[in-house]
């Protein structure tokens, strides 16, 4: 094992695949002579020059196309958005085109591309750029959905998006770049896409939580253990493909689960997760199934505000309390 | 100041009404054709007859189509390209055949220039499992990766990025081939285009961008929708251009080999307006109240298909009996492919989960 960066980790995954297929390249806005907005492509267009590692300009919707056409065309694009929130200006060709292209032509085009970017808020950014877009991409056939919590997973994962034959959404953070974790040193650390993971194990409650809220969720765990509450952490890191079996048996164990996703509470991430539980393990439920989301509310720029609108751990105590009856 | 009556504030420009002095105004201005002759062209005596052979499927193909759809032997849109036909073919032989095509939602033409037949094209629209698509896309895409042709798009615009991807891999690996994205009128007013001529000129990128100014944006003249010249689009990114006569098969061909020797010489994209008219409604459900018939009329009299004929007769390159005969088989050809797509199967409902994700069993959420 070896001591990351989750920027690092992202790093050594696409450093390694286009180090095995030439096919293999990258371009987006800031990820060849700046070396990345937020360091990701660092030292890779000196190792694979200006063919391989290409600067946009600022155009997600073009260079999302051209990314396409390029797939279409043989390549293995890796299409970076500075955040995912612009990536909405290139939702034509994420949506329209990059999960329709095979299926409308009768399977006759195929389309193995990346796009990655930080998903969701970063602190006081604005309405504008907060917006978790993963359960809503997660809607649309065709899309497989990533959203990872720690540097192993980031590199066991991107890995295998770069090798996917499909369109593949990978989402990150930037307030998770700089965290540290240990990550496998095996040769060719491969994490298959739809396998989720028990992060902690515990008897009381099930708690499901990825991306950027499975942070608050261990806090949440953490304190939740010094009242003798045991949590289980399951991350799914692929939102979809989802590994529902890792979660069902889960609950079946707890007969209690809190859901904490960062979108917007209607028909996302946590809502979904919540109909398939009552469907799965309707008999098993000591409690209804309670989740910990953004409310329905635009992002606000004031720190007061702000604080009050991110998910926090103490949302998530008081929904296991209130799922485990401590009320 | 005196304030401006409300009565008086116009946004977009008025369309049919405002023409009462008896000029039937006209859709698009043809540039002159070309005046060369086949020979100086290098066309031999058997490419003008097959181009006019495949002017004429498309016609006859698009004809019967429309009448199948009257009947209602199936549904969805119906884009017809009657009357850009010259487009469609004088780009095809000039092309090399692996090429790289894409196109819009009015793309019948284009997939019969590239190999589709009249039984997998007609079965297409018909939706079923023997169609070009597998009965999964229908009308409005239509494709033959295998012959370089990748389709027609529904999103107007939406298929201009993926024209220039196809260019990004043929520079990225080297192949020599070069990618033309062809578009309506319509979807100049789209960002995407802009976006994506900025960056295959950054990035020197083989491919050409060309717009089949039909006049209409749907029901909406191109003055009305459009400032300026189109044309003058290119200026603005240092972009090579030229303006074609669509309703001329020679022209076409003789242009749009020039700029692919270009393209393919230099590596650099190049924006091309070629005018041209459909005699159609956008789709099947347009009673084109935006036009006049006195304008069809007058786009009718210089029919391209017509054109090449009498060129053929008055050049004794074939004389009526190559026409009849020629005629007769393609209309057997297109009742043969009527019959065919009405006799075929429709697809299996569990094909419906086919072609989804590349992999043998993938995951379907439920």
């Amino acid at each position: 094992m070896a001591e990351l960066q989750f920027r690092e980790a992202i790093k050594h995954a696409i450093d390694e695949e286009m180090g095995r297929d030439e096919r293999v390249f990258v371009m987006g806005e800031e990820v060849a002579e700046y070396n990345g907005a937020y360091k990701v492509t660092e030292g890779l267009l000196d190792k694979y020059g200006f063919k391989r590692v290409i600067d946009t300009p600022i155009s997600e919707l073009g260079f999302a196309g051209i990314g396409v056409g390029a797939a279409m065309g043989g390549l293995r694009p890796i299409v970076e958005f500075m955040t995912f929130n612009f990536a909405v200006l290139a939702a034509d060709q994420i949506i329209n085109h990059a999960t329709k292209v095979k299926y409308m032509t009768g399977g006759q085009a195929d389309c193995p591309i990346v796009f990655r970017g930080p998903n969701a808020s970063a602190g006081q950014l604005g309405a504008t750029h907060s917006v978790a877009y993963d359960s809503m991409y997660a809607q649309f056939p065709g899309l497989k959905v990533i959203y990872v919590s720690e540097p192993d997973d980031a590199k066991g994962l991107m890995k295998s998006a770069i090798r996917d034959d499909n369109p593949v959404l990978f989402m990150e953070s930037e307030q998770m770049y700089g965290l540290k974790g240990e990550v496998s040193d095996e040769e060719d650390y491969i994490i298959p896409i739809g396998k989720g993971k028990i992060k902690r194990e515990g008897s009381d409650v099930t708690i499901v939580a990825h991306g950027k809220m499975y942070h608050v969720a261990v806090q949440a765990a953490n304190q939740l253990a010094k009242d003798g509450v045991e949590v289980e952490i399951i991350d799914p890191r692929t939102v979809k493909p989802l590994d529902l079996p890792l979660i069902i048996e889960s609950v079946k164990k707890t007969n209690r689960c809190v859901v904490v996703d960062e979108a917007h509470p209607f028909a996302g991430f946590a809502s979904e997760i919540g109909f398939l539980i009552q469907r799965e393990a309707f008999d098993y439920l000591d409690a209804p199934v309670q989740r910990v989301t953004l409310p329905d509310v635009n992002a606000p720029f004031s720190k007061k505000l702000f604080d009050a609108w991110f998910p926090s751990p103490k949302q998530v105590i008081d929904a296991v309390n209130q799922v485990t009856y401590r009320t | 100041m005196a304030k401006k009556k409300t009565d008086d504030i116009v946004f977009a420009p008025r369309g049919i009404g405002e023409e009462s002095d008896g000029v039937v105004q006209k859709g698009v201005d043809l540039p002159p054709a070309t005046k060369k002759k086949h020979k100086a062209l290098g066309l031999s005596e058997d490419d003008l007859k097959a181009m006019y052979e495949q002017m004429y499927l498309q016609r006859r193909f698009e004809e019967r189509s429309m009448q199948q759809y009257q009947k209602g032997k199936f549904g969805g849109f119906l884009h017809l390209y009657i009357g850009q036909e010259a487009i469609s073919t004088g780009t095809v032989f000039a092309f090399d055949d692996k090429d790289d095509i894409i196109t819009g939602y009015r793309d019948h033409g284009w997939g019969l220039c590239r190999g589709i037949t009249p039984k997998e094209g007609m079965a297409e629209l018909f939706g079923k499992a023997t169609g070009c698509s597998k009965g999964k896309g229908g009308s409005m895409h239509f494709a033959k990766a295998e012959n370089h042709f990748w389709g027609g798009y529904g999103i107007v615009g939406g298929h201009i990025p993926i024209g220039a991807g196809l260019a990004f891999a043929n520079k990225y690996n080297g192949t020599g081939k070069i990618s033309a994205t062809f578009f309506g009128d319509g979807a100049v007013d789209q960002g995407a285009l802009h976006e994506t001529m900025n960056m295959a000129q950054l990035w020197k990128l083989p491919v050409i961008f060309v717009v089949e100014n039909n006049g209409y944006s749907m029901g909406t003249a191109a003055k009305r929708h459009t400032v300026a010249e189109i044309v003058d689009r290119a200026k603005g990114y240092e972009m090579k251009s030229a303006v074609i006569n669509g309703m001329d098969v020679f022209s076409v061909y003789e242009k749009m080999k020039e700029i692919a020797d270009d393209v393919r010489e230099n590596s650099k994209p190049y924006f091309v307006e070629i005018r041209t008219y459909r005699y159609r409604g956008h789709s099947m459900s347009d009673p084109q109240k935006y036009r006049t018939k006195e304008e069809l009329e007058e786009y009718q009299k210089i029919d391209p298909i017509l054109k090449l004929k009498d060129y053929i007769l008055s050049n004794k390159v074939a004389d009526e009996a190559f026409f009849t005969e020629v005629e007769d088989r393609i209309e057997q050809e297109v009742l043969d492919a009527v019959e065919f797509a009405d006799e075929s199967p429709f697809p299996e409902v569990e094909d419906m989960y086919d072609d989804m994700f590349v992999e043998d069993n993938p995951y379907f959420h439920v």
